[in-house]
């Protein structure tokens, strides 16, 4: 019996995706080659699954990152050589499970990481044993690794500010949702939306990567003044003067800092920090401009002069307090 | 008359856009609900075609019909839809070689068979992922494994890779390459294809 072979050459296909997946990771990339590879990708839609999967299998491997341990490139080196001593075929399966424990527990955490929590208004500074500090605002869950070197955090919701004291060899990394801050000499600033995260550096360098599983890998190189805003499609590059990251880091203080900001975002804001939650009525107030310094713990400073400023409505009922025209 | 060419080359061009706009999200979807369902599918695909050698082939073709069909909108169901998608492919061939092979559709009846499996059962494939990588990695031919370990897992650039491996750079870029096809099949598809 014969069957015809089938036209599309996948196995071809395939073989070209994966030579540029390859060079797209593991070489210097440059905008002409993003812009070559989504020429050929646009060319089939063949071409875009055939590296969309392989792209899902690197991405996958990269969960082996969480492998890169001394004892565990030595042990990749015995697998390596097929070298297994008959008496320590054992104790190597038993390093062997223990490293994926390890290896789980860095990507996702464990239950045994120590969690750190704030609530609302609520700020908490973390001294780690090498002198680094990580200053925890409103509203925040953090939770630090305690086995390996120690040097991973998990940013869960909130907002925190890093003050890490370098180790080339142990890089410090933050994980907020789908993407990985990683310190080079570092001061920065993550805040983790829902839909978001937003990392400012005020000094020394990192590195943000992508997590997510499918898209091609996204990484900046920050530089001081820079933020990256990152959603789970997008990450976006921006300088900042430094006075208004000085002015985002106003809450270490306690206090808000707010420039040309509207009504709405600046609500927003002192929301963060307490129950009693400021609403904006109408459109018209919510586009009002302000501007000022006001303690963070205290909306009702902030309310007093937006009310005086542009004559607006304030009404407090329960735990709400109403502005309007 | 004389507009009419100009208004369909606008509307192919919204569409167009829509299609752009929503063509993230099926990347997504088909990284997240198609992939996972790979060994299932070459397992069903082996069960009713007999040539081996087409197998990477038909498995192409299912991912480019589904993908296409995603793109206008996202099945609800996606496994349904996979397996639908991939026997009425296997019946399409059958009737373009216009003699029922009978070697070749080994099991007319089985084509059926995988739509009732339970799902995969997410939970289990998270505990056993990391096992799985290591396993694949281990599956590897050892040159491969080599640069894949140290460009992985120790981050090295294709560059630090050839310099520690002492061989020239188009080597470390065929071993990745290859690398990444084998961990596909092993990880998407549970074995090598």
């Amino acid at each position: 019996m014969t069957v015809e072979p089938l036209p599309n050459g996948a196995e071809r296909i395939e073989a070209q995706a994966a030579e540029w997946l390859q060079r797209r990771h593991f070489w210097l990339w440059k905008d002409e080659d993003q812009n070559r590879l989504d020429e050929w990708l646009n060319v089939a839609p063949a071409h875009l699954v055939a590296y969309l999967r392989l792209e899902a299998a690197l991405a996958r491997a990269d969960r082996m990152v969480a492998l890169r341990q001394p004892l565990s490139s030595r042990l990749a080196q015995l697998a390596r050589k097929g070298w297994w001593p008959g008496v320590g075929r054992v104790a190597a399966g038993l390093i062997l499970v223990g490293l994926i424990a390890l290896a789980v527990s860095q990507f996702s955490g464990t239950a045994k990481d120590r969690t750190y929590a704030t609530a609302l208004g609520e700020r908490k500074i973390i001294t780690l044993a090498d002198g680094s500090r990580i200053e925890l605002n409103t509203n925040t869950v953090l939770r630090l690794a305690t086995h390996g070197d120690g040097r991973q955090a998990w940013l869960d919701k909130g907002e925190a500010y890093f003050q890490i004291h370098h180790d080339a060899a142990h890089p410090f990394t933050v994980v907020a949702g789908d993407h990985r801050v990683v310190d080079l000499g570092t001061r920065f600033l993550v805040r983790k939306e829902p839909s978001r995260i937003e990392v400012s550096l005020v000094e020394g360098s990192a590195r943000v990567d992508t997590l997510s599983s499918w898209r091609p890998i996204q990484s900046a190189l920050l530089t001081p003044g820079d933020v990256v805003i990152a959603t789970a499609d997008t990450m976006s590059l921006m300088k900042r003067p430094s006075t208004s990251i000085a002015d985002e880091l106003g809450w270490r203080r306690g206090l808000l800092v707010f420039r040309d900001t509207t009504l709405a975002d600046a609500a927003a804001e002192f929301n963060r920090y307490s129950t009693h939650k400021i609403v904006v009525a109408d459109p018209a107030t919510a586009a009002l401009i302000v501007g000022g310094t006001f303690p963070a713990d205290d909306a009702t400073m902030f309310v007093r002069a937006a009310k005086a400023l542009f004559k607006l409505h304030v009404e407090t009922k329960g735990n709400e307090t109403v502005i309007r025209r | 008359m004389t507009e009419k060419p100009d208004l369909d080359r606008e509307g192919a061009q919204t569409r167009r856009q829509v299609a752009l706009m929503a063509s993230a999200d099926v990347n997504a979807w088909f990284v997240r609900e198609v992939l996972p369902l790979e060994q299932a599918l070459m397992q069903f695909l082996q069960h009713n075609w007999r040539n081996r050698s087409d197998l990477v082939d038909l498995r192409q073709e299912v991912y480019v019909r589904v993908f296409e069909a995603a793109r206008k909108e996202i099945p609800e169901h996606p496994r349904q839809f996979v397996f639908s998608t991939a026997r009425n492919l296997l019946i399409d061939h059958i009737r373009r070689e216009q003699v029922i092979p009978i070697e070749a559709m080994a099991d007319p009846d089985g084509l059926s068979v995988a739509l009732d499996e339970p799902g995969p059962d997410r939970a289990a494939m998270a505990r056993d992922e990391l096992r799985k990588l290591q396993s694949a990695l281990d599956q590897l031919p050892p040159r491969c494994r080599e640069a894949f370990v140290l460009g992985k897992i120790e981050g090295l650039s294709g560059q630090e890779i050839a310099i520690r491996m002492g061989v020239t750079e188009s080597a470390v870029s065929r071993h990745l390459a290859l690398g990444v096809r084998l961990l596909a099949s092993l990880l998407h598809g549970g074995g090598r294809q």
